[in-house]
């Protein structure tokens, strides 16, 4: 297809087709596809499925019913975050859990060391289906119009974050979801790998008419941090505690609900937080990059850009990073440092980018 | 890859085309192909004397950013401030509009340890 391709956690990955600013706009206005079958999934089997991912992830299980999908953390009982994942609920006893492709062997051990304490089983109660998995990310407006055409049932109209099973074009126990990395909607699905080669073409064929393209990492990166989710290793990693990342929304402290570290993240909550993750746009000309220093306006620094680029559909740098929580509110003035200059920006909410 | 005939090259892709005591210097196709859509250009260094090697700015993509050097030593004259606006004049005219500043040369003997297009053209085949 004449990519660029780069190594990424192993696999040898797409950066980019034709090229990034290009690719993101065809997922901000039509359709694009990344083939993201590196991420990793494990399945939760069994009586016990329930307790064990309620243990495991910071969400509330509880919420969940079937075809639906919820997004969530596992906590690393030190504070931090090992990883942040999806969710699926196929059936009460029955739960799929897809993780970062970079992070499966660190999420695999955590969750077996997890299982075995429980007694789960591994292979039976918990198993890693990572290597037998294949998954496409087909997102934009144009891309539920143009996937019904090789689904039966309706789709277009499916919630946020839900799934259902589907034969899709002709392959059947494709789960379809209604999730994404880009904030321009579109669905997710996952089918065995010997059914990829198929089902890749059947996509690139039913999308041919909305315009539909190959999109590398590059243009996912930059379409997912306009809306300002985060990616793990940039924003989020072992030492960010979801609440400092602003995944409070994900970290529920019902009482029926126990989970890793709840007790630490209960204190962090009553303590107040130190420092916070916020979105910045920048006022001084520059584009802020991964680890510039953040500053104050006296120029002691005070954190560092976790994420940052030039934002293809907003025409302005925009970053990511930790700053100390009085510098956290919408408007307040920091200052990146880069390459020896301060230059000037401003916090502002998340998203970046409003549709 | 469009190799231009008549301009020097440097390994670090960056042409130059001498016209008496002043030079005019850019980066290449290849460059510029490498980098993808070039969204920014900082130069700062108007008036400065540099020597051959300095980096006298910087070209960034969407995700990427990367140093320019000095093909050989000299005083920055101009910054082509087209680009402030239309940074990628350079993805488009790398040779052209896409000039990136203006040298008054310091040591025009310098300029006989530059490549010629042939010897870019292999150079970029070395890669």
């Amino acid at each position: 297809m004449g990519a660029r391709m780069v190594p990424f956690a192993g696999y040898n990955m797409p950066v980019q087709f034709e090229g990034l600013m290009a690719e993101h706009h065809t997922v901000r206005k039509a359709v694009g596809v990344f083939d993201v079958s590196h991420m990793g999934e494990f399945w939760v089997k069994g009586p016990k499925a329930f307790e064990f991912v309620q243990w495991v992830t910071s969400n509330d299980v509880a919420k969940l019913y079937d075809g639906k999908i919820q997004y969530s953390c596992f906590p690393n009982g030190k504070g931090g975050i090992v990883d942040d994942l999806l969710v699926y609920r196929i059936d009460e006893l029955t739960y799929l859990l897809v993780v970062n492709a970079a992070n499966i062997d660190k999420d695999w051990a955590w969750c077996l060391e997890n299982a075995q304490k429980m007694g789960l089983q591994p292979g039976k109660d918990i198993y890693n289906a990572s290597d037998e998995i294949a998954q496409l990310a087909i997102q934009g407006p144009l891309a539920l119009k143009a996937m019904q055409k090789l689904v039966k049932e309706p789709i277009e109209d499916m919630e946020y974050y839900t799934f259902k099973k589907v034969e899709f074009a002709g392959v059947k126990d494709v789960i379809l979801s209604t999730t994404g990395y880009t904030g321009s909607g579109g669905c997710e699905i996952y089918m065995a790998n010997k059914d990829a080669e198929t089902i890749f073409k059947a996509v690139f064929e039913a999308g041919a008419e909305f315009g539909i393209k190959p999109i590398g990492l590059g243009a996912r990166d930059t379409l997912r941090l306009e809306m300002g989710f985060c990616l793990y290793g940039n924003d989020i990693n072992d030492t960010t505690s979801p609440l400092e990342a602003g995944l409070g929304w994900i970290t529920k402290f019902t009482p029926e609900k126990d989970f890793v570290d709840k007790e630490f993240m209960l204190k962090q909550k009553e303590a107040g937080l130190n420092r916070k993750l916020i979105g910045f746009e920048m006022i001084d000309k520059g584009i802020p990059r991964q680890h510039y220093p953040i500053c104050d306006a006296q120029g002691i620094e005070i954190g560092e850009v976790t994420s940052g680029t030039m934002a293809p559909s907003l025409n302005i740098p925009i970053g990511m990073g930790y700053v100390p929580t009085a510098l956290s509110k919408p408007d307040s003035e920091i200052f990146i440092s880069i390459r020896g200059k301060l230059l000037k920006a401003k916090v502002v909410k998340f998203p970046f980018y409003k549709g | 890859m469009n190799i231009v005939e008549n301009l020097k090259y440097t390994p670090d892709h960056e042409w130059i085309q001498v016209d008496g005591n002043v030079a005019t210097v850019g980066i290449t196709d290849y460059a510029q192909s490498q980098l993808g859509d070039i969204v920014f250009v900082d130069v700062q260094t108007e008036g400065e004397d540099l020597e051959k090697g300095e980096s006298f700015g910087s070209i960034e993509a969407v995700k990427t950013v990367e140093d320019m050097y000095m093909p050989i030593s000299g005083t920055i004259l101009e910054f082509n401030n087209g680009l402030e606006d239309t940074p990628d004049a350079i993805n488009k005219d790398p040779y052209t509009s896409g000039w990136v500043i203006k040298i008054k040369l310091s040591n025009a003997s310098e300029l006989d340890s530059l490549m010629d297009a042939t010897a870019y053209k292999a150079h970029l085949e070395s890669l």
